[in-house]
Parts: structure tokens; sequence; C-alpha cells
């Protein structure tokens, strides 16, 4: 028996590793996908005061700090039982789209675009963001520019470097100014026209990934996501909807309070990640996904005109349910440009400036879950408290860890496509990397936006010995 | 009162009799770095980041509790002293478990501003990881052991200014803890008069008021002063 092994996965914003098992005649017989996360989470917390949650969990846990600062203050509000003022909720929804942009532009162009628009085989030493400035510079400047937006709109309200955790149990610290209204809402044309621009050119190139696009993780799954009364996408607030591979809707209405009911949550001996499954079809038969092509198959639509459109020529060229996960880049650019467009919306309520934006109560309830949709996808925080306020038991459910088993499954799929011998060869294990990187996954607190991939792949054999050895090194 | 010349740092000053080397130096606009010292309370030495040199003495004095003398040369910012102060907040960092970027004083904190000035880098001690828990009890304020520095400021202005005596410390060396009333969750302490001081006085994130987040806490410290200028010098200001 023989095992290849991929480690660290390159550019994605953690650190993972693959490994791929091969029976004695070079076949692919199991593919593992292992993530180290941050371990002890629950008894780090233990005994901490309720309210420090939103910054505790930011940090430890801080690919994108905004979605863990609003899943544990949306769980601390249910712990104060409070309904928090409603310029809060604006503003804390405002924030989540600046973050949701700009994270999913930095998936897409700093993680993502070198494999997608480069080629697979492109020379991994130029692979990189540095190659897609030389070789497309317009579209590395779209990237930056549509950063530097979502970027621009969070420390504009956050005030990031004064105040490090602005979203708090019970609204927000500050209310914003009649100027900085102004500044978000000036900018947000030229950001639509970014989005726009960049989906025409990832339209464009579409067609050169037609292979991709078929063994990409193509395999049907349920998915998982927020949606409103109407149905549509929705990011901070909503219920779950579970939505079978074939269309059909398998649970909807699912409230935050309710979610161990339908979520189950698996311990893999291998990986420090729980695999969360849909409790009532069981394990492993109940696995869904989550995250922008989730959700866009979850909703009926975005409910903002031109994220619409785009997702109504999605429709037209993938059908109604899209299951290559390839498809989340696309995805994710159409969430782009709802993102820009549901967050002009708010800025322009009438009641968005208003400076009452928070609610002040003790602990009135002694548990609290918070959920939302973060831009990898569902995002659960479940806490116990004493009456004191004290931290007794915590929960938390990321992304990547509904997406555990499909990126497994993915892997596997890729790996038997492409993978034949044991030899090692760097576009063929690319494309195992560039499975992983489709989900974006977040895997623990740290970024390497920037910079030459290290890619370390190993192989072993069944008795550990290394076979074959490849590295990129930065 | 007779009044004692010295020389600090090369300058010579005067200072009145009684007054401590911190006064004098305070007065002569020579800064010491402090921690424990806190205006309106008397001082202890319990830090000993103020330590200072003094001709003809091999030890380390601390300025807040060394009284001046007539002729005292003294030194305030060698290497020597540098050297130790560093030494001495990096042990204060090992000792207790100290995580600023989730810390509701982030930001606002004398122990963490002093470890930026003193030019402290890296703690090179081993961290002790102890076990400390929180005091979560008390109606409107909250006590984290794990961030206290045992500066004994609570202590003082619970017994000095409020008269309360609520605070105390057990235990030996280390194992020291800042407790309430007999060693009692501070929520069930009814001595406490929940004035506050206390959380007023901490130069750390360890006392805190409730439903306080990341770097919330900033303290007042001006109502303390006000409240010692008005008793002592019955001057209703805070200067
Ligand atoms: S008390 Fe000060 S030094 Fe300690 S964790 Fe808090 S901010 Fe940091
Ligand atoms: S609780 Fe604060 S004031 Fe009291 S001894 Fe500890 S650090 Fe000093
Ligand atoms: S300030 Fe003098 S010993 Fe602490």
């Amino acid at each position: 028996m023989k095992r290849i092994m991929i480690e660290p996965v390159s550019r994605i914003e953690g650190h993972a590793r693959i490994t791929i098992q091969l029976d004695d005649a070079g076949k692919v017989t199991d593919t593992k996908f292992q993530v180290t996360q941050v371990r002890g989470f629950e008894k780090f917390t233990e005994g901490r005061p309720f309210y420090e949650m939103p910054g505790i969990t930011s940090r430890i846990c801080g690919i994108c700090p905004i979605s863990h600062q609003l899943a544990a203050s949306k769980a601390c509000d249910a712990i104060m039982a409070v309904r928090i003022p409603p310029a809060a909720q604006l503003l804390r929804e405002i924030i989540h789209c600046a973050q949701v942009v700009q994270s999913h532009a930095l998936s897409f162009f700093y993680l993502s675009a070198p494999d997608l628009l480069l080629g697979m085989d492109h020379d991994p030493a130029t692979r990189n963001v540095a190659g897609l400035i030389e070789a497309n510079p317009e579209l590395a400047r779209a990237g930056i520019e549509l950063r530097k937006f979502g970027l621009l709109v969070i420390e504009g309200l956050a005030e990031e470097r004064v105040h490090p955790s602005w979203i708090v149990p019970g609204g927000v610290k500050s209310p914003m100014t009649v100027q900085a209204r102004d500044r978000f809402l000036a900018a947000i044309p030229q950001a639509m026209a970014t989005a726009e621009k960049t989906l025409g050119i990832f339209k464009g190139v579409l067609d050169s990934f037609t292979e991709e696009i078929a063994n990409f993780g193509s395999a049907p799954t349920m998915y998982a996501g927020l949606v409103d009364s109407a149905g549509n996408i929705q990011f901070y607030d909503g219920l779950l909807r579970f939505r079978a591979a074939d269309g059909s809707i398998v649970q909807e209405g699912i409230a935050a309070e309710d979610y161990a009911e339908f979520i189950g949550e698996a311990t893999l001996s291998d990986s420090y990640l729980k695999a969360p499954f849909y409790r009532p079809q069981g394990w492993p038969e109940g696995i869904y996904r989550v995250g922008a092509l989730a959700r866009i198959n979850v909703a009926e639509a975005m409910g903002t005109p031109r994220a619409d459109a785009e997702l109504t020529e999605f429709r037209q060229r993938f059908g109604r349910m899209a299951h290559s996960s390839f498809l989340y880049h696309y995805a994710r650019l159409i969430e782009v440009m709802y993102g820009l467009e549901a967050m002009q919306l708010l800025l322009q309520q009438a009641d968005v400036l208003d400076t009452h934006v928070r609610a002040e109560a003790g602990v009135n309830a002694l548990e609290g879950v918070g959920m939302i949709e973060a831009p990898r996808g569902t995002l659960i925080h479940h806490y116990k408290v004493d009456e004191n306020g004290a931290i007794t038991w915590a929960n938390l459910i990321v992304a990547t860890g509904h997406n555990n088993r499909a990126i497994g499954d993915g892997v596997r799929q890729v790996a038997e496509h492409f993978i034949r011998g044991d030899k090692l060869e760097e576009g063929m294990l690319n494309r195992v990397s560039a499975l992983v990187r489709a989900y974006d996954p977040c895997l623990s607190c740290s970024t390497h936006a920037i910079g030459v991939p290290a890619l370390d792949i190993s192989l072993v054999d069944a008795k550990g010995a290394l076979l074959d050895r490849l590295r990129s090194d930065a | 009162m007779a009044a004692k010349t010295l020389t600090i740092d090369g300058k010579q000053i005067s200072a009145e009799e009684g007054a401590t080397v911190l006064q004098a130096a305070t007065e002569a606009g020579i800064p010491i770095p402090t921690l424990c010292h806190l205006e309106g309370v008397y001082d202890m030495g319990a830090c000993r980041l103020c330590i200072v040199e003094i001709t003809g003495i091999p030890k380390l004095l601390p300025a807040c509790t060394t009284k001046v003398a007539e002729g005292m040369e003294i030194k305030t910012n060698s290497e020597r002293l540098r050297k130790y102060r560093r030494m001495i907040l990096e042990l204060l960092f090992a000792e207790r478990n100290h995580v600023c970027a989730v810390c509701v004083s982030n930001g606002h904190c004398e122990l963490q501003t002093l470890a930026y000035s003193q030019g402290m880098e890296h703690v090179r001690y081993d961290y002790t990881f102890p076990k400390w828990n929180l005091d979560t009890t008390h109606r409107l304020f909250g006590m984290d052991h794990n961030r206290c520095v045992l500066c004994n400021r609570c202590v003082r202005v619970c017994w000095h200014i409020e008269g309360a005596g609520t605070k105390n410390v057990s235990g030996r060396g280390a194992k020291s803890r800042i407790i309430t009333d007999l060693n009692m969750p501070w929520g069930d302490a009814d001595s406490c008069t929940e004035c506050g001081k206390c959380v007023m006085s901490c130069p750390t994130g360890a006392l805190f008021n409730k439903g306080s987040t990341v770097g919330e806490m900033e303290r007042d410290r001006d109502k303390l002063e006000f409240i010692v200028n008005a008793r002592e010098k019955k001057q209703w200001i805070a200067d």
C-alpha cells in the first residue's frame, strides 16, 4: 500500500494535509482531508464571561474575524434575550456585506485566480499573484480594488486599529457617521463595475475548464444555507434550509436555536475538525455542502437585480442545481455583486445613522445560539452560561467543517481521474490542491495572501517510508 | 520642613524632607516607570519597576518607597536598570496568563504600555500557564486572576480611600491572590459597597466592569484623585 501526501495545501489559508491512499497496483483506494484546527476551544473559553466571546472567537479562528464576531454576538444577544436596535442590525449587515466582498475577492484573486487564469500546468514558480499581475494586470488590479473597497468599509466602521471588536453583544460599539455613509455609497458604483468586469473575464475563460468542471468534486450532494421568508439568499439573518441534490427542499425554516435537531456532528479520528451531517439522514448519508455554491443552489434568487441577472445566466449554463465544486469560484463572484447591491440598499435605509446602536442587558437566558452565513458557509456559535454569565460550554460549527466530507470525496474524484502510478507530477497534484482551494477552506488563523506557495508533497508507502517528495519553496 | 539637595541623573534638585525619590524626580520632571504606585494611596514597593541606582548603595532601591537624603546621587535610567526593568516585566507576563488580543484592557493597559516603553520584545522565561479562575459573581464587576499583577492597588484603595476593607491578599509568593472578604465569591462579600474604586485603580485587565468587551476598559483615575484631593487638601478638584 502506498500513500501520496500533499502537505500543506499551498495558498489556502491555514494548514491541511491530503493523504491519498494507493493500493499495490497504484490505484486510489481512499482519500482523506485532514486539518489541524485550533483544539481545546471549548476548554479555553470555559469560565470566560460570555460577552468576551466575540473578541475571543474572532482571534482564535480569525481568518474571517467579522463572521465570528457576528455569530458570537448573535449568540450573546440570545443570552441577554435582547432585540438589538434597528440601526445596529443594519450596521452589522453592512459590515457583513463588506466582509463577504473582501473575503471573496481575496479568495478569488489571490488564491484561485492564478490557477484559473494562468492554467493549472503553468510553471509553479510564477503561478501566483505575482504571475497573475504580470499576465493579467487588469484583473489583478480589479482584485486589489474590490478587496480595498471591502476594507474601506470595515475600517471605516470598525476603526479596526482602535477598537479591535466593534461588533459587540447587544449591537455595535459606535454609530456610523454621515461622512462614512457617503464615502461608502460613493465608492459602490466603481466596485460594482469592477465586479462586473471580473465576472466578464471569468465567464470568458470558463470554456477552457470543462474538464475541471466535470471532475472537480462534481458529485451531487445536499446543500444548506440561510434564506429569507421569500426564499432569497440571506447572509446575516434568515432561517436554514436544506435542499437535496435533485432540487427538492428537504427541510426549511430551521431557526438558530433548533440547529441541533437537524445537524449532527461526527467526530473523525484523523481530523480535529468535526464533520456535521443532516441528522435525519444520519452519517455519512446526510452530508451536505455549504458556502457560495450551496447558497445559490439553496436560494430561489439573490433578491437584487444585477446579481439576479448573473444568477439567471449561471443557471442557464449549469442548470438549477450546479454540483461541480469548481463553480464555487463563479458563485463567489455572483455573491460579490450581491454584497455590493445589498450594501447599497442598506446604506440608504432611513435609520442607518441612528445613534442608538447598543442594547444593554445581563444574563436573561442560560443558552444562546448565533447562526449566520459566513463567506465560506453557515457558521454556528452555541454557548451555555451559568447565572453569572460565565461560559460553561461552547460549540462552534464552522464552514469548513460542513464541507469536510465533501472535500474528501472531491479529492478522491480528482485523484482517480488524474493520478496514476506513484510519480508526483506538479500539474496533477496541483489540481488536487486546487480542488481544496475551490472551497476556500478557513482552516486556522493564518493568512498568507501574497507570496509564492510553499507546496510540500510527500509520497509515502504504508510503512511511512518516503518514496518521493516534491517541494516548491517560497 | 527642611529641604534636601540631591542629584538625579546629573540634575541638581531640592526636595522636601520626607519626600520619596519618586516624588522628587516627578517634581523635577524626570520620569521613572512605575506600576504599583498610585497617587492618593500609600506606596508599598510591590512591583519594583521604579528601581533606581544610588551611589554608595550596592542594592537597587525602589524610588516610590525610598526617602530623599542630603547629597544623594541617583541614576534612574542606566543600562543596568533598563535590563532589570525588562526582566521584571517579562517575569510578570510569564507569571500569569496575559492574552492582550482578547483582553478588556488591550490598548489601555499600564502593564502593556510599560512593556512597550521599556523595550520588552519577548519573554525569555517559560510561561507558567497557571490555572487561575475568574470571579464574575458580583452584580457590576468582574475579577480575572489571570491578569492580576499583585500590585495591591485595589486593596489599598478599598481600605484607605473607600474604607470598606473588602479586598485582601491571601497566599504567598506567586501563589498570592486577591480575595474578597474571607475568601468568598465577590458577589457574596457583604462589606463591598459597590463603589468601583478598585476597578478604577487596577492597572491591568484584572478588574473590569461586567459586559466590557475587548479593549473597552478605559479607567477614569481622575475620580480617585478627586476624592483624595477633596479629603486631604479640601480642594474639590482633580489635577
Ligand atoms: S492585563 Fe494588560 S498585559 Fe495583561 S492581557 Fe490585559 S492588556 Fe495584556
Ligand atoms: S486586581 Fe488589579 S489592582 Fe488588584 S492587585 Fe491585581 S492588578 Fe493590582
Ligand atoms: S512603583 Fe515603586 S515598587 Fe511599584
